[in-house]
Formats: C-alpha cells, sequence, structure tokens
C-alpha cells in the first residue's frame, strides 16, 4: 500500500494506471463530448424549428458555418455528421465500455485492477487524441465532415465532394478503434483470469456478464471498421479505388477511378456499426440488471436467461447488419436473409424486458433516482424495440429507411436506452466512485424533465416520418408536401432547448455533489455485489483482503434472515 | 399524422403489412407499460411489505420466448410475401412502360425511350425532375447515379431505391391513382440534398401520350 500513496499527482489522476482513476477520466471526458454534441443537435433544431432565421451571435463562433448568423446548408451537413460522432464514437461508446467498463470490472469480479494496466492507460489517451484530430475538421478548410456518421462512399471517398475534414474524420476514427480494442483486450483478459475466488461465470453480475459480451463484441468487429476506414483514406489520398466505381462525373468531370464498388463500404461500415448499437445498448442492460434487484429488494428474474440472451443478442447481432441496407441496391434475397436474422434477434430482447418486469413483480420497490432512471430505461427501450420491428420488415422499411422514423428509432434506443442506462449507473455509482451521494429530490426532477422533453423531442419523429420527411435535410420546408410539419418542428425544437437546459440541473448536481454531497459509506444502497463490500471510495488495490465469493449476485429477501440483502461474500 | 394516400398497387400492401406490425407491436407496448406501471404502484415498499424471494420460472419464461417468436416468425412470412412480389424481376411485357432516372447532385434526369422502345436512340424523350407515368399501367423504372449515392423516394408509391453510382437498379411499380407527388432524395448526397426535388405525374394514358409529344417537341 505504502508504495502506491508515494505516487505524485500526475501519476495518480493524469498518466494513472489505476481502473478506477482510468474510469472516471472516461466518465468527465465523455460527459463533456455528450455536452458538445448536444449544443450541435441544438443548433440543429434551431435550423428546423425555424428554418433560415438568423442566430446573429453565432457568426463569430462559426464565421464560414453560419455569415450573418444565417445558417448554409454545408454546415447544417457538418452539424449532423459531428453531432453523431461524436455521441456514439466519444460520448456513448466511450461512457458505457471506458467509464463503467473500467471501474466496475475488476471492483465486480473481486480484483485488485485490470489484467494490463498500462495498456488501458494507453486506451484512454488514445481516446481524446481521436476526438482531436475528428473535431480539427471544424478548423480546417472547407470545415468538418459532412457526409454523416455513416460516411458512404463516393461522398466520403472523393476529394471533389468532401474536404480534408473527412480525411481527418477517418483517421480519429482508426485512433478510436485502437483505444475500443486495448480497452476490450482487457476487460476479457480481467474477466476470464482475475475473477475472485468462488466467482464463477453464474455468479457473476449481468453487468459483467453485459460488458464482457461487449467486449467480444468491440475485438471481434473494431478491426473491421478499421479496415473499411484505411481503405477510405487510401481512396481519398492516393487515388486508389476500393469504393469508387467508374464513370463518375462531378462538376462536369469524368472522375479517373474505375473498379470499386459503392456498397462495399456500406458492408464494412454496419459490420461493425450492427454490433456497435449493441457495444452501445448490452451494457446499459447490464446496469438495469443490477439496479432493479436491488430497489426492488428481490432477486432478479430468470438470472441464467438475462445473461445467456446477452450472449445471444451478442452473437446473432452479428449476422444482422445488412438490414441497413435494404434499399441500397443488394440483392433482394439478401434483403430476406437478414429480415429473418433481425427478426431472431428481436426475440432475446423481449425476453430481457419479460424479466425485468418479472423482477419488478412482487418486488419492494424503492424509487430512488437510479431506479427512476432505470425504469425510465426500460419504457423508453421498448419503444426503441417495437419500432426496430417496423424497419426489419422489408416492405415496410422501404418506407421508412432514411426518414425521420428512424431518427426517431434511434433516439429511443441510443437516448432513451444508452443514456438514460448511463445516467441511472452514474447516480447508482457516484456515491462509490466519490464517496459521496448526489442529491436525490435534484436527481429526480432532473429525471422527470428529461424524460418529459426527451418524449416530446423524439415521438413526434415517428410522425414526420410517416409523414416522409427524410433524415439529413437542411430546411424541409423545400418541399410543399412537408411544410404542414411546420408547427410541430417548432414544438420540437422548443422541447430540446428545454432538454438541453435540464441536463444543467444534473451537471449542477454531479459537481456540487463530488465536494459537497452527503458522506456515502460502504453500501449506501444496501446492495449485495462485491463492489460494495470495500470502502467509498476504493483504496487502490480495491480489496483489503481478497474476497472469497459464496454465492450469486441478486440475493435479497432471502427468508428467515434479518438484513433483505446478502452479500456476495456473506457467511450464511 | 399517419401515411399519406398511397397511389401504387403496391401501396396498399405495405399498409396493411404496417397495420398489422402497429396492432402487434401497439399490442405489447401497452401491455409492457401498463405492467411496469402497474407494478410500480403495487409494489411500491412504502406498504413496508417484504419482497418475494423467487428467482424465476421456466414455464414463463418459456412462453415469453417462444410467443414473441412465433409472431416474429408469421410477421417475417407475411412480409416475404410482399417482398418477393415488389422486387422479384419481372419479364418485359409489351404494355409496361419504361423510363430511365438518372441521379445527380442534385437533380433527377428523366428519359423515356420515345416511340422506338429504345433507349440511346435519337427519338429518346428527356426532361429534368419531371417524370411522368400513366395510371394502370406498369413501369419498369431504372434506376442510376452520375456521381455520389442519392435515393428515389416517392412516399405515395411507398418505393425507395437507391440510385448508386456503378450500380444500376429497377423498381417496378403501378400507378392506381391520377395526382401530383413529391420526388424527394432520401440520401445524403452532398449540400443540395435537401433540394433535390422532382416531381411525379401520373395522369390517365391520354394524357401522358400528349404531353411526351409536347415534350419531345420542346426539345
Ligand atoms: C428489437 C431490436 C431492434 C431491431 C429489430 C432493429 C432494427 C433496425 C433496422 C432494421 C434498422 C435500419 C433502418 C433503416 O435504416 O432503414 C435500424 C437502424 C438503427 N438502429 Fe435498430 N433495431 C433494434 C434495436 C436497436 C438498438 C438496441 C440500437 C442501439 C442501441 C439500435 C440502433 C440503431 C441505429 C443507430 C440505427 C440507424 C443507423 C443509421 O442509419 O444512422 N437499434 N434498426
Ligand atoms: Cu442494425
Ligand atoms: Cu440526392
Amino acid at each position: 500500500m505504502s508504495e502506491h500513496k508515494r505516487l505524485g499527482f500526475v501519476r495518480k489522476y493524469i498518466f494513472s494506471t489505476d481502473h478506477k482513476i482510468i474510469g472516471i477520466q472516461f466518465l468527465f471526458s465523455s460527459l463533456i463530448f455528450m455536452a458538445f454534441g448536444g449544443l450541435l443537435a441544438m443548433l440543429m433544431r434551431w435550423q428546423l424549428g425555424w428554418p433560415g432565421a438568423a442566430l446573429p451571435w453565432m457568426e463569430k463562433v462559426a464565421p464560414a458555418g453560419m455569415p450573418g448568423g444565417v445558417m448554409v446548408p454545408e454546415y447544417y451537413n457538418m452539424l449532423f455528421t459531428m453531432h453523431g460522432s461524436v455521441m456514439i464514437f466519444f460520448g456513448v461508446i466511450p461512457i458505457l465500455a471506458g467509464a463503467f467498463g473500467n471501474y466496475l470490472i475488476p471492483l465486480k469480479v473481486g480484483a485488485p485492477d485490470m489484467a494490463f494496466p498500462r495498456l488501458n492507460m494507453l486506451s484512454y489517451w488514445l481516446f481524446p487524441i481521436a476526438a482531436a484530430t475528428v473535431l480539427a475538421g471544424f478548423f480546417v478548410e472547407g470545415g468538418a465532415a459532412a457526409s454523416g456518421w455513416t460516411a458512404y462512399p463516393p461522398l466520403s471517398g472523393l476529394k471533389e465532394t468532401m474536404g480534408p475534414g473527412q480525411t481527418l474524420w477517418a483517421a480519429g476514427v482508426v485512433v478510436l478503434g485502437f483505444s475500443s480494442i486495448l480497452g476490450a483486450v482487457n476487460y476479457v483478459a480481467t474477466v476470464i483470469n482475475h475473477r475472485a475466488p468462488g466467482m464463477s461465470f453464474h455468479r457473476l453480475p449481468i453487468s459483467i456478464w453485459a460488458l464482457f459480451t461487449t467486449a467480444v463484441l468491440t475485438l471481434l468487429a473494431t478491426p473491421v471498421l478499421a479496415a473499411a476506414m484505411i481503405l477510405l483514406l487510401l481512396d481519398r489520398s492516393l487515388g486508389t479505388s476500393f469504393f469508387l466505381p467508374a464513370g463518375m462525373i462531378v462538376d462536369g468531370n469524368l472522375l479517373p477511378h474505375a473498379g470499386g464498388q459503392a456498397i462495399l463500404w456500406q458492408h464494412l461500415f454496419w459490420f461493425y456499426s450492427h454490433p456497435a448499437v449493441y457495444i452501445m445498448i448490452l451494457p446499459a442492460m447490464g446496469f438495469v440488471s443490477d439496479i432493479l434487484p436491488t430497489f426492488s429488494r428481490k432477486p432478479i428474474f430468470g438470472y441464467h436467461a438475462i445473461a445467456y440472451s446477452a450472449v445471444a443478442i451478442g452473437a446473432v447481432g452479428f449476422l444482422v447488419w445488412a438490414h441497413h441496407m435494404f434499399q441500397s441496391g443488394m440483392n433482394p434475397t439478401l434483403g430476406t436473409t437478414f429480415m429473418i436474422s433481425t427478426m431472431v434477434v428481436a426475440v432475446p430482447t423481449g425476453v430481457k424486458v419479460f424479466s425485468w418486469l418479472g423482477t419488478l413483480w412482487r418486488g419492494s420497490i424503492r424509487l430512488t433516482t437510479p431506479m427512476l432512471h432505470a425504469l425510465g430505461f426500460i419504457s423508453m427501450f421498448i419503444i426503441g424495440g417495437l419500432t426496430g420491428i417496423f424497419l426489419a420488415s422489408t416492405p415496410v422499411d422501404m418506407y421508412f429507411h432514411d426518414t425521420y422514423f428512424v431518427v426517431g428509432h434511434i433516439h429511443y434506443v441510443l437516448f432513451g436506452g444508452s443514456l438514460f442506462g448511463a445516467f441511472a449507473g452514474i447516480t447508482f455509482w457516484f456515491p462509490k466512485m466519490f464517496g459521496r451521494r448526489m442529491n436525490e429530490p435534484w436527481g429526480k426532477i432532473h429525471f422527470w424533465l428529461t424524460f418529459l422533453f426527451f418524449n416530446c423531442v423524439m415521438f413526434p419523429m415517428f410522425s414526420l416520418g410517416l409523414g416522409g420527411m427524410p433524415r439529413r435535410i437542411y430546411d424541409y420546408t423545400q418541399y410543399p408536401g412537408l411544410v404542414h410539419f411546420a408547427g410541430l418542428n417548432r414544438m420540437m425544437s422548443m422541447a430540446a432547448f428545454c432538454l438541453m437546459a435540464s441536463q444543467l440541473l444534473f451537471a449542477f448536481n454531479f459537481l456540487y455533489s463530488l465536494f459537497r454531497g452527503k458522506k456515502a459509506g460502504e453500501n449506501p444502497w444496501e446492495a449485495t455485489t462485491l463492489e460494495w463490500e470495500t470502502p467509498s471510495p476504493p483504496p487502490h488495490g480495491n480489496f483489503a483482503k481478497t474476497p472469497v465469493v459464496l454465492r450469486g449476485p441478486y440475493e435479497f429477501s432471502v427468508p428467515g434472515r434479518e438484513r433483505d440483502w446478502q452479500l456476495q461474500t456473506e457467511e450464511d | 399524422m399517419l401515411l399519406p394516400e398511397g397511389a401504387s398497387t403496391i401501396a396498399p400492401e405495405v399498409d396493411r403489412l404496417f397495420w398489422i406490425i402497429l396492432w402487434i407491436t401497439g399490442f405489447f407496448f401497452f401491455l409492457v407499460q401498463g405492467c411496469l406501471l402497474l407494478f410500480v404502484l403495487k409494489y411500491h415498499s412504502r406498504g413496508g411489505q417484504k419482497a418475494a424471494y423467487v428467482h424465476g420460472n421456466a414455464m414463463v419464461e418459456v412462453v415469453w420466448t417462444v410467443v414473441p417468436a412465433v409472431i416474429l416468425l408469421l410477421l417475417t412470412v407475411a412480409s416475404q410475401k410482399v417482398w418477393a412480389q415488389i422486387r422479384s424481376p419481372r419479364p418485359i411485357t409489351p404494355g409496361m412502360i419504361q423510363v430511365e432516372v438518372l441521379a445527380e447532385q442534385f437533380a433527377w434526369n428523366v428519359r423515356y425511350p420515345g416511340p422506338d422502345g429504345q433507349f440511346d436512340t435519337s427519338d429518346d424523350i428527356t426532361t429534368i425532375n419531371q417524370l411522368h407515368l400513366p395510371v394502370g399501367r406498369p413501369a419498369l423504372v431504372r434506376i442510376r447515379s452520375k456521381d455520389v449515392i442519392h435515393s428515389f423516394f416517392v412516399p405515395q408509391f411507398r418505393i425507395k431505391q437507391d440510385a448508386v453510382p456503378g450500380l444500376p437498379t429497377q423498381v417496378w411499380l403501378e400507378p392506381t391513382k391520377a395526382g401530383e407527388y413529391e420526388l424527394r432524395c432520401a440520401e445524403l448526397c452532398g449540400l443540395g440534398h435537401y433540394r433535390m426535388r422532382g416531381y411525379v405525374t401520373t395522369e390517365p394514358e391520354e394524357q401522358f401520350q400528349k404531353w411526351l409529344t409536347e415534350t419531345k417537341a420542346n426539345e
């Protein structure tokens, strides 16, 4: 122990190899990136609510993008591209896998640290480098990447159509891929090799099953993304033609490319990015599966079903990528295949939802802030999942593909799902991380405001999709058939501003509680898993002595016992 | 609020699937949200009751795995029927009208083969952003792109098909109703994506022929 105490500030808090500090670094960074991504969305909502209206002070911030405060179409395209990229690559993935994966895995399996602490530090430091590379696009000639977070070539692959910002984007994503892979190697090794005595796989908390599955997905899928990005970079900079076919005419010039295939990119991209959507939801499902039993004071309903459904979702999730490509020109028979696999993946998803309901049933429910977020997660995720069924049906997808219906779907799964899951996780583990509790009444108000405004912004998107409004359009009033959506769009924008403003309450609660919150003690929620048996915050090395695990993770309300929770190491 | 009125032979089929899925998902939506609310109210700890010590129930777990699986299987079968009808290649019949739509940043070039029925001959008829189709006659729309990916989307036809450079695609459709519709580009194609708008006019055969002749004369 004494050896650890001698570390200076820099080694202890900046270039730390302690998994807890690294987790907290990921947490802070990703929260900041998400706030930034949110601000980009506010600008988009401004343009959608009041197309062409001036925002004079924005001229100072973005003179080229908003001359005189009026947004130009190129800038709008940059905004949604960077919003999506920042939220997915630098917000949701790092907060779920990076922050919670790092913080929770060693604590919950009973290990003193990750298997490879130095690799872990590298994984963190690659992440701000990746983000800086992508965001540097805003400062180069022609501005940031503007071909969507999906970056379909030829649009993204040609110098003629996308400037150097797109190159930076692709390079940054490759660097982020390295970061993810290093993290994932660590998680897999730690879960397999560093479990405490008695911690069999079937005694692991569901959050660990989820983070473990996520890590395996990351390891298998990310190299494919990196390969795609590198081919795109080659097409852009060395004049190769991996994704670029012959005969393209841009601005009246016949381009010299030949032999490439535009939709090859889509296969490679979605081969990563569909598993990535599970990378973004499985951990959140895991947190909810830890939180529900704790605040229902009841064992989780169907532990094995929930654990194996995570694995099933991960496995089948590798076979559904082309459901993003039903209308891409790919062979329609392939469409059938991917419709079948997509319907299959909905089954384990349903099992999880029903099992959560089963956990609540006959519980003794405590409506704390983390519990509210967990319940909000279930309620919103259902909408996301059910709307996925429309999209899985190839003929119905033909109508909804690339409309606002898809935008609604992704926000119900990613904001309603992943982000409520992250809020649940933060409010639940905050006392462990910082030794202090967050303010409950503020937390609850923040939850209700977020829940309300989120639905006001996102639910109408299904209506817009039904009306055939395409996504990624700067000014929908160009279509006379969409002008009647003006009122709705304006309402959504106002709700979006309120949604963003509500997050200030969270930020304030977070920062205030960091310094002034009530002291938490070891186990403020009366929970059962290993992290609640060490001081808050846990010391370097985590456990004073290696825990010996005697039972499963959710032993609540065991008959004949005085207390309604039984720690994983507690003698009978 | 709801789908715009359909104007092609496949629209009712797609709409029917949409409604079936809406009813099914609507049922599960209310079931799950209802249970969630009910359980939270009913089992709230303020009653001070102790939670049940239950780890699961094999029977219900099998039911809630198998029932959705069967429903999803049926949905897949129903969807596949419509999908096959929409997408499987059809022979070119004499009554079928052929038209080529060539997308470019940021316009739709429309071309008809003219009286000889052959493309790339001197009697081809071309227009920009104007697609006319006769009602009640099957049409084969050949979709191509000059530069980046675009997407041919006519909401009232319930049809969407990407226009991919280097990969010609096609759709079959048969308008059922005379009217004017918007052709919306549905795939991000650059800064003018939002204004890549075309117009589709469906009209009776005689009017269509008249339009073709006039367009040719004005070329
Ligand atoms: C029952 C489960 C689900 C089904 C059946 C499903 C189905 C689909 C389908 C078919 C699409 C393609 C739509 C189109 O572009 O035409 C899609 C898009 C998408 N889904 Fe899901 N989905 C499910 C759950 C999820 C989850 C859990 C997430 C993430 C947490 C997710 C994230 C996304 C995203 C990000 C896109 C859009 C990507 C883009 O084009 O930008 N989905 N989903
Ligand atoms: Cu997907
Ligand atoms: Cu276009």
